[in-house]
This record gives C-alpha cells, sequence and structure tokens, in this order.
C-alpha cells in the first residue's frame, strides 16, 4: 500500500491520510472565490457501516463527497497461495471462508471445476441436492444483506427479523451438514453424505416461512416512505458503467440487465429449473434492495422446484482416495448470491493445484464505488454501501 | 409499485411491529435452556483410542495440522513355534489444538477405522489458548457426548454396511427355508433340494476350509517375471495357492458328497 | 370562559426555604428516576418489537427481567476512566454535558403533574420552558466542537442545523395552544383545556382542534431530542455517535440522562398543552386533597408514558431522515402548516 504516499489531490498537495496531523490542509483556490477547505475523512477500516474491514478515504466539502478511494487489501489472508499447498478436498474446506455468507456456492465452483477436468459425471441426486443447498445458501447471504442495509439507514428492526430466518435456516442447514456457516459438504464427485431423514419436509416448511417473512420485510421497508426516500435516485449506476467495471449479481440486475450464470451457463441441475431473475430499472440503491428481496423469492421457487424433482440414488462417486486433477487449466464461472465467481484452476497432474486463481464478485462490485460515490451526500454513501453487496473476505481473499 | 395511500406504508410499518411485540419472541435464554443441536453438528471431535491404529491419515490430512500423533511400534511373540513376531502399532499421545482446527471434518471423515468422531459439545472455552490443544484423554471424554448418526433422507442410497448385511441376511433366510422346505420333503428331489442345500451348506463351510498359505511356484515365476518386486510377488503367489486349494478341497468335498461327479474332480485334485 | 382559580402548589408552606428545598429535592428524585423507567420501557419495547426477550438478568432483589440493567449501567458509568482527548479544548469538553442536562433539569420546576403537584407555577410558564430547552442546543454544540475528532464535527453541524430548524416549528405550536388557552402559564392552560367544550358542547382535549398542531409539536420534540427517525446528529452508522463519540463514564451517563429526561420533560410539555394535563378528560373533576393530587399525577404519568411508548415505538419501526430530507420538511412543510395552524385557530377563537 505504498501509493499512499503519493497519493495527491488536484491541487497537487500531498496526503498522507490516516496518519498523524492528517488532512486538515488549508487550501486557498482562486481569487475572490469564498475561500472553503475540503475535510478528509477516513470511513474505516473499522466502522460499523463497511461490512467489514474496507477503508475509504473521502474529500468531504460539508456533507458532499468531492473523491472517494476504497483502500482494500486489510483481510488478505493469502488464499490462493494456501490453495497451492492443499489437495482438493482440504481446499473446500478453505474456500467456504473467502466469502462466508456464501460459503456452499464456493464449494461448488471448485467441485465443478475440479470435475469438470476429470470430466467426471456427477450423479443425479447429487446434483439436485447440490442446487438446494446453493438456494438456501443464497437465501442466507441475502437475507443478510436485506437485515444490514436497513440498520445502516436506521431502521434497526429488520435486521433482528432477518437474522431470526437466518437462524432458522442455518439450524436446517447444520442437520445436513453439520456446519451453520461454513459448511465443508461438497466434495469432488459429488457431496460428503446424504441429507438427514425429514430434511426436505423441513425445506418444504422453511419456504412458506421465508415467503411470509418476506411480506413482512416488503412492508417494513420496501413500503416505507422514509426508506424510499433515502434509497430512490441514490447511488444509480447506468449500464454500461457496470458493465465496464465488470459488476455482476444483483447489483448489475438492478441496472436492468439479466445476466446471470444460472440462466446464460447452467451448471448442476439449473438448466431443468426455470430461474427468475428479477431486473431493476436504473440501478439506484432501491433498485438494488428490490432486486434483493425478488431473488430471495425466486431462490423459494428454486427450491420448490428441486423437491419437487429430486430423484433417488448415490451422492458419491467412487473416486481413489488421492484426487489428481490431470494437466490442464479451467476456468469455471458460478453465480455467487454477490455475483458471478470464477475460478481458474491450473493443475499439473498433482493431488495440488499448479494455481488457483478467485475471480470474485465483491472485488468488482466496490471497484464501481469511486464511481457511485463521486456528488454523493455523506448520508447517502452510507446508502450506497449498504446497498453495493460485498463481503470484505471476497475483496481481499 | 401499486398505488397506495400516502404515508400507509408508515403505518403498515407501524403494524408490523406492534404485531411483534405482542407475539412471543423467540429468543431462548442460553445459558438457562441449552440449545437443541442436530446429531451432525460439527461441535468437537472425539477419540475412540481402541480403534485407532495409528496410520496417521488424519494428520496427514488436517488443512491445518493440528493433530499431532505419537507413537511407537511393539513387537508381539508369535502365537506359534517358528511364525513371525508381530508388530503392531501404540498410540503414545494424540492431542487436537483446537486453536487451529478449522472444524474442516476431514480427519473424521478419512479416518479407515471409526476411531475419530463428531460430538456437539461446544462449551469447552479456556483461559488461556494453550489449554486448547487437548491430549486422548479429554478427546475420550468427549466420546461420551456423541449421538447416534440420524437416518438417511428417503431416496438416498442405502450405505454398503447396510446393504451387505441386508443382503446377507436375505441369503441366510433364503437357506433356511430352503433347508426347512429340504426337512419337510425329504422324499421329494434328491438332486434338487440335496444340491441346493449342499450349496448352501458349501459357502457355509468355506469358512472352517483352513489352507496353510504356500508360495505358488507359477504364479510366483510369471509375476516376478512381469517386474514385481518380490515381496508382492511373493505374496500374490501365496494368495493364489491359497486360492487353489480351497477350490480343491471344495470340489473334494462337494465330490465327495456326489458320487457321479467325482471322476474328474479326482483328477483335478491330484493336478 | 372564566379560568378557574389558579390553586396553590401543595408545596407551598410557610417556611421558604423548607419549601425550597423540598421542592427542589423531590424534582431531582424524579429527573433521576423516570428516565430510568422510560429507559426500561424503551429497553423492553423495544426488544418485544425486535423478536427478542431484552434485558433478563439483572434485577433489583428477588425481580429479575432486567429491571436493575438501568442502576447496573449507571454503577457502570460512575466507576470508569475519565477520559480526555489530548487534542480536546479541555474546559468545553468537561462543561458539556453539564450544559446539555442543566436546562432539562430546569424545565421541571414548571411543569405542573397534578392538581398542586408542581414547583412554580409560572406566569409566563410555557414561554420559560421553551427558552430554557433552546439552551440545552448549547451544550450539544459544545461537545461536538470540543472533541478533536471529525465524526463529532459533524455530528455538531447535523445538529446545529437540526435544533434550530425544529425550534420554530415547537414554539409555533406551542404558541397556537397559548392562543386557544389565553395564557402562558401551564397550569392556566390545563385549566382552560377543563372547560374548554369544542363547538359550545363536546369536551375534548386541545389535541382534537389542534390535531395538526399536536403532530408537528410531537415531531418537533423528536427532533429537538434528536430520536429517530431524526436522528441524523448521532447516527450510530455514520458518524459513530455524534458529538457523544469522545465522551466515556459519567459525562457520556450525563447525556443519555439528558436524552431520556428530555423525552419525559417534552411529553410531559405535550401532555399539559394537547392532552388536557392531570385530568382524565376535560370536564371529569378529580377529588379535593391529596388524593386528587395522586390522581392526578397518575393521570399526567399515563398519558406520558403513552407519548414516550410511541417515541419508542417509532425509533423500532422507522429508518433514518437524510439531513436534508430533515430540513426540508421543516422548513418547507412544517413551518407553513405552523403558521396556517396559528391563523386558522385564532379566526377560529374569535369567530366561535
Amino acid at each position: 500500500m505504498t501509493d499512499l504516499e503519493t497519493m495527491t489531490t488536484e491541487r497537487g498537495q500531498g496526503l498522507l491520510p490516516g496518519g498523524p496531523g492528517e488532512g486538515m490542509l488549508v487550501e486557498v483556490r482562486g481569487e475572490g472565490e469564498l475561500t472553503t477547505q475540503d475535510m478528509n475523512l477516513n470511513i474505516g477500516p473499522q466502522h460499523p457501516a463497511t461490512h467489514g474491514v474496507l477503508r475509504v478515504v473521502i474529500d468531504l466539502d460539508g456533507e458532499k463527497i468531492r473523491r472517494a478511494q476504497p483502500i482494500i487489501g486489510y483481510m488478505h489472508r493469502g488464499f490462493e497461495k494456501l490453495a497451492e499447498a492443499r489437495d482438493y478436498r482440504q481446499i473446500m474446506a478453505l474456500v467456504n471462508r473467502h466469502d462466508w455468507l456464501s460459503a456452499f456456492n464456493n464449494e461448488l465452483g471448485v467441485a465443478i471445476a475440479v470435475e469438470r477436468m476429470m470430466e467426471l459425471e456427477v450423479p443425479d441426486r447429487a446434483q439436485w441436492i447440490r442446487v438446494l443447498m446453493a438456494e438456501w445458501n443464497r437465501i442466507l447471504n441475502h437475507l443478510m444483506f436485506v437485515g444490514s442495509f436497513g440498520l445502516e439507514l436506521g431502521a434497526i428492526t429488520p435486521v433482528f427479523f432477518a437474522f431470526r430466518e437466518r437462524e432458522d435456516i442455518q439450524h436446517l442447514m447444520e442437520s445436513a451438514t453439520g456446519g451453520r456457516l461454513h459448511f465443508s459438504y461438497a466434495r469432488v464427485g459429488g457431496l460428503k453424505e446424504d441429507l438427514p431423514r425429514g430434511f426436505l419436509a423441513a425445506s418444504a416448511q422453511m419456504t412458506k416461512n421465508v415467503r411470509v417473512r418476506n411480506a413482512e420485510y416488503r412492508d417494513l421497508l420496501q413500503g416505507n416512505e422514509i426508506f424510499v426516500a433515502r434509497t430512490r435516485g441514490v447511488g444509480p449506476l447506468p449500464r454500461d458503467v457496470a458493465a465496464s467495471y465488470g459488476v455482476t449479481g444483483p447489483t448489475l440486475q438492478a441496472t436492468g440487465v439479466p445476466e446471470d450464470s444460472r440462466v446464460t451457463e447452467p451448471y448442476e441441475k439449473y438448466g431443468e429449473i426455470d430461474v427468475k431473475v428479477p431486473v431493476g430499472t436504473n440501478g439506484d440503491s432501491y433498485d438494488r434492495f428490490m432486486v434483493l428481496l425478488d431473488r430471495i423469492d425466486a431462490s423459494c421457487d428454486i427450491i420448490d422446484h428441486v423437491l419437487d424433482n429430486i430423484t433417488s440414488g448415490p451422492v458419491k462417486t467412487n473416486l481413489p482416495k488421492v484426487v489428481k486433477a490431470p494437466e490442464g487449466a479451467i476456468y469455471v464461472r458460478t453465480e455467487n448470491p454477490l455475483g458471478q465467481c470464477g475460478y481458474y484452476l491450473v493443475s499439473d497432474g498433482k493431488k495440488n493445484p499448479w494455481r488457483l486463481k478467485m475471480r470474485t464478485p465483491s472485488f468488482n462490485n466496490i471497484a464501481a464505488m469511486p464511481y457511485l460515490l463521486d456528488g454523493a451526500l455523506l448520508s447517502d454513501m452510507i446508502a450506497i454501501l449498504g446497498s453495493v453487496f460485498f463481503v470484505v473476505g471476497d475483496v481481499d481473499r | 409499485m401499486r398505488p397506495t395511500l400516502p404515508k400507509i406504508g408508515l403505518l403498515k410499518g407501524l403494524g408490523v411491529t406492534l404485531k411483534t411485540m405482542m407475539s412471543p419472541s423467540t429468543t431462548s435464554q442460553y445459558p438457562h435452556v441449552k440449545p437443541d443441536l442436530p446429531p451432525r453438528t460439527r461441535g468437537v471431535i472425539a477419540l475412540m483410542e481402541e480403534n485407532c491404529t495409528v496410520c496417521m491419515l488424519c494428520a496427514r490430512e488436517c488443512p491445518d495440522w493440528c493433530i499431532y500423533i505419537d507413537s511407537h511400534k511393539d513387537t508381539i511373540p508369535p502365537k506359534k513355534e517358528g511364525g513371525r513376531a508381530r508388530t503392531r502399532n501404540q498410540l503414545d499421545r494424540f492431542a487436537i489444538d483446537f486453536a487451529l482446527c478449522m472444524y474442516c471434518g476431514i480427519c473424521v471423515e478419512v479416518c479407515p477405522f471409526d476411531a475419530l468422531f463428531w460430538s456437539p459439545e461446544f462449551e469447552y472455552s479456556t483461559y488461556s489458548i494453550r489449554e486448547l490443544t487437548h491430549e486422548k484423554e479429554q478427546l475420550r471424554v468427549w466420546m461420551d457426548t456423541v449421538p447416534a448418526p440420524p437416518q438417511l433422507e428417503v431416496g438416498a442410497e442405502i450405505p454398503p454396511e447396510i446393504s451387505d448385511g441386508l443382503e446377507a441376511a436375505r441369503k441366510a433366510a433364503e437357506a433356511e427355508a430352503q433347508r426347512l422346505l429340504a426337512a419337510s420333503q425329504p422324499a421329494a428331489g434328491g438332486d434338487g433340494a440335496p444340491a441346493g442345500g449342499k450349496a448352501a451348506a458349501g459357502t457355509a463351510a468355506d469358512d472352517d476350509i483352513h489352507v496353510e498359505a504356500q508360495v505358488d511356484q507359477e504364479t510366483f515365476d510369471k509375476l516376478v517375471a512381469e517386474g514385481k518386486s518380490e515381496r508382492v510377488a511373493r505374496a500374490k503367489a501365496k494368495a493364489a495357492y491359497v486360492r487353489k486349494e480351497k477350490a480343491r478341497i471344495r470340489r473334494e468335498r462337494a465330490g465327495s458328497e456326489s458320487p457321479p461327479a467325482g471322476g474328474d474332480q479326482g483328477e483335478r485334485a491330484g493336478g | 370562559m372564566t379560568i378557574a382559580v389558579l390553586a396553590q402548589s401543595l408545596l407551598a408552606l410557610d417556611n421558604v426555604w423548607l419549601a425550597l428545598g423540598l421542592k427542589l429535592g423531590l424534582i431531582v428524585v424524579f429527573f433521576l428516576t423516570a428516565p430510568l423507567a422510560v429507559g426500561y420501557m424503551e429497553h423492553k419495547v423495544m426488544a418485544h418489537m425486535q423478536d427478542r426477550l431484552g434485558p433478563m438478568e439483572a434485577g433489583l432483589g428477588p425481580i429479575k427481567h432486567g429491571v436493575g440493567q438501568l442502576v447496573a449501567d449507571g454503577v457502570k458509568f460512575i466507576q470508569k476512566e475519565d477520559i480526555i482527548p489530548t487534542a480536546a479544548d479541555k474546559w468545553v469538553f468537561s462543561w458539556a454535558p453539564a450544559v446539555s442536562l442543566v436546562p432539562v433539569l430546569v424545565i421541571l420546576v414548571v411543569v405542573p403533574f397534578g392538581p398542586g403537584v408542581w414547583a412554580e407555577n409560572l406566569d409566563a410558564g410555557i414561554f420559560f420552558a421553551l427558552a430554557v430547552s433552546s439552551v440545552g442546543v448549547l451544550g450539544i454544540l459544545m461537545a461536538a466542537w470540543s472533541s478533536a475528532n471529525k465524526y463529532s464535527l459533524m455530528g455538531g453541524i447535523r445538529a446545529a442545523a437540526q435544533l434550530i430548524a425544529y425550534e420554530l416549528p415547537l414554539v409555533l405550536a406551542a404558541a397556537a395552544v397559548v392562543l386557544q388557552a389565553g395564557t402562558l402559564s401551564l397550569v392556566g392552560i390545563v385549566e382552560a383545556q377543563n372547560e374548554f367544550r369544542l363547538l359550545g358542547a363536546i369536551p375534548v382535549p386541545y389535541a382534537v382542534p389542534h390535531v395538526i398542531g399536536f403532530g408537528m409539536f410531537y415531531v418537533a420534540a423528536l427532533a429537538e431530542l434528536s430520536r429517530p427517525p431524526f436522528d441524523m446528529p448521532i447516527a450510530d452508522s455514520e458518524i459513530i455517535f455524534g458529538h457523544m463519540t469522545e465522551y466515556s463514564g459519567l459525562r457520556y451517563a450525563f447525556f443519555m440522562l439528558s436524552e431520556y429526561a428530555g423525552m419525559v420533560v417534552l411529553s410531559a410539555l405535550a401532555t399539559v398543552l394537547f392532552l388536557g394535563g392531570w385530568y382524565p378528560w376535560p370536564g371529569v373533576p378529580l377529588p379535593d386533597g391529596a388524593l386528587g393530587a395522586l390522581l392526578g399525577f397518575g393521570v399526567t404519568m399515563g398519558k406520558i408514558i403513552a407519548l414516550t411508548f410511541v417515541m419508542v415505538w417509532l425509533r423500532a419501526t422507522f429508518p433514518r431522515l437524510r439531513e436534508d430530507q430533515l430540513q426540508r420538511m421543516s422548513w418547507l412543510i412544517l413551518i407553513p402548516l405552523a403558521l396556517l395552524n396559528i391563523v386558522v385557530v385564532a379566526v377560529a377563537k374569535v369567530m366561535l
């Protein structure tokens, strides 16, 4: 992070934000103009509003943001290097943890990458259960952001309701996988073990609950005039800008682009399911939030479809004790709840990958931050940060 | 959005909070009420020391290398005179550093001898991080809290342990039925019933054919010529010898009970 | 309509100094206990609205269910280290909580809680109350500017703008009531409400004809207290805690006390101005003497608790209004409405 020392403002003065004596420069701009002073404020890395250790350095003129720069890397754990020293089952356990809110989807990506390299056929039942787990994980992720978005805007109640739902769903996932947040359930060739008795019935009941409570969130937030006034028109993201930054997932769908990897390149059983992709109109915070609520309903529909069509059979494939991917490289795209997650796996025939590069959705989502924050008010910055969904572990890996 | 009355959204929100206030809350008051954890919960790892053969697979597969195993080999004198002394691994130390453990479950999954289990215990916090390394005594204590695994979902594949057992039970039941049938109809079908009975008896009697292993020279030479090492070739030749002997003895027995087929068997027994 | 003879305060004893001492003592006792009760209600009500239980373990003696939570909080705050940031302006930083707290205490001197249950019946009661509450604004600005912290500064800037903007609707709504009642004295306003008849026949408190004024007064009170949905100055997801960020220990406790006591005081003012004070309903008399005083006090406290319940309800439900939306609402909507309200009341009073 050495370019902090050389970071300059338009006025050509060096700043060291975050350091001692930061920010209170007195600058006289122009002749005959009202002399103003831009305040340099450091949001984060520890801050209630940034989801984790994201740091945003902003130049404030009163309440208006003149310039914003997100600084990442506070949570870099060296995932890709760690992955080079571990075999594929150990990588599953690790990869749960970069986007910890969508743990199963991450594992799924790695599993699909290795299976495609080995040209392995995964049993039908395993594919259906994988879709089921991925969609429950999607609902978990979206519920988290529904709750925390309201919290950042000052509505302190929906977060408790969202976490109540999350607890119920996590209990369900715990009965099948053993973990509430980090599942370690997918394996190369299928799953670790089959579901426990009663899981499918409990799933069916839970989708009903989630739908009912989703209606409550709509009442509490989506229809609330104050909420609408805080989020409508705030941080609009045009389609071309979003595409140029590589923004994916609900953030992109809110701008009106129905891009979803489950539809464009179906993996597992998504080809047989009618996946609804809700879109917004102008990509502002309200649209992003609305897309999130709609996606929860869409995931409930997918789960119901899986429960109706699940087949019987094995969930594991007979593989040698040590799984070795053949030499070669592969790039796999999956639709994580936050966006499109890509795994570029290069193998040289051993049991460890030679290189595992992750293209994480949150990294590109917050790349659009300077564009969104330019000209916004400080309170709007909170609304924007909360609505451009990201997890810092996903950004930094 | 659907056209609604102005400010009705605010009132709806107030209604939701009021309704929630009136209904009982979902909080469960831990620690007065213990949480209801499902059987597969990954709380802490328990060790059944009797099953452990110190194969070290768990320590090798752990992504964090948090399992510390010490062992030594004991030499056990041979059971009979002139036999080979056996060596057995003895577990000295089995410790898991739960400060490093990431509760992934790979060690439990790879253990071939079912020595590691998941227990839903989670109340083992300590004041110092060093005390989080638990030795096998503590791991044995946690074995008492390991729950029975849940039944698998309808439509799941039946695990091989259960399906083999079911198959064996089915065969035994069939054999029993046949025997009863034969016993109740001694005059009817001289060949059919006894042959069936003999076949069943043959497989049942396989177990008490005991053959002393010797090296089958043909197989040994063939394998060495193929390039296998002597040790491997010797082992495979011994197995081949045992297989041939057992088949011969089986044929002898079958031959002794049905004389018409005994002719060729006598030749084969000689060869 | 004549205003009934203003009764004497119950504590108008012969010995002036004893009376003074008793009055101030009782006010301080009330000041210290009422916010605790309101705070406890906020904890529990907000918790149940959020589908959880609230404080359950802290208790007083055999009663658990969290009744002792705020007492425990008080003890905790008292024993904390007194931290003053190095770059802060020490004198201003130290005195800001007091400047914020004392005006609330002083307003309690004029608020009547029952027949005879007041400390002093000033002839310019409501004027005094509103003037003193404006002094509390100074405390917030002192705190914001003296903590050497940009977040506090942001909070202070927002607070200054917000509190000034919402003074006017508060005062104008009260002015409409004063116009209606014909007196500035708070006791006089209660008595006038007792005798008020809508359209000559229906006894209603002033909340009915002044329904817009009541709404405005309540909204302006929320904004004056920086309560959600107007808590931009202390928006805790953006600027940590605004002007109170650098405070810890007893100073912080004073700020919190001033907020909750302010809730009680402004609810009490709203009760007196709009909800009929200590009369259960205008026209329903209270028995004389100590029983009447007790009942009246109970009625007032009941109304105060109802109003604070609504404050907590609003806090649990609504997100924050953005600063500019807040300002827009005040200057462009509330103040014109307030002026219109005064005109309508004046016309109605003359005509009817």
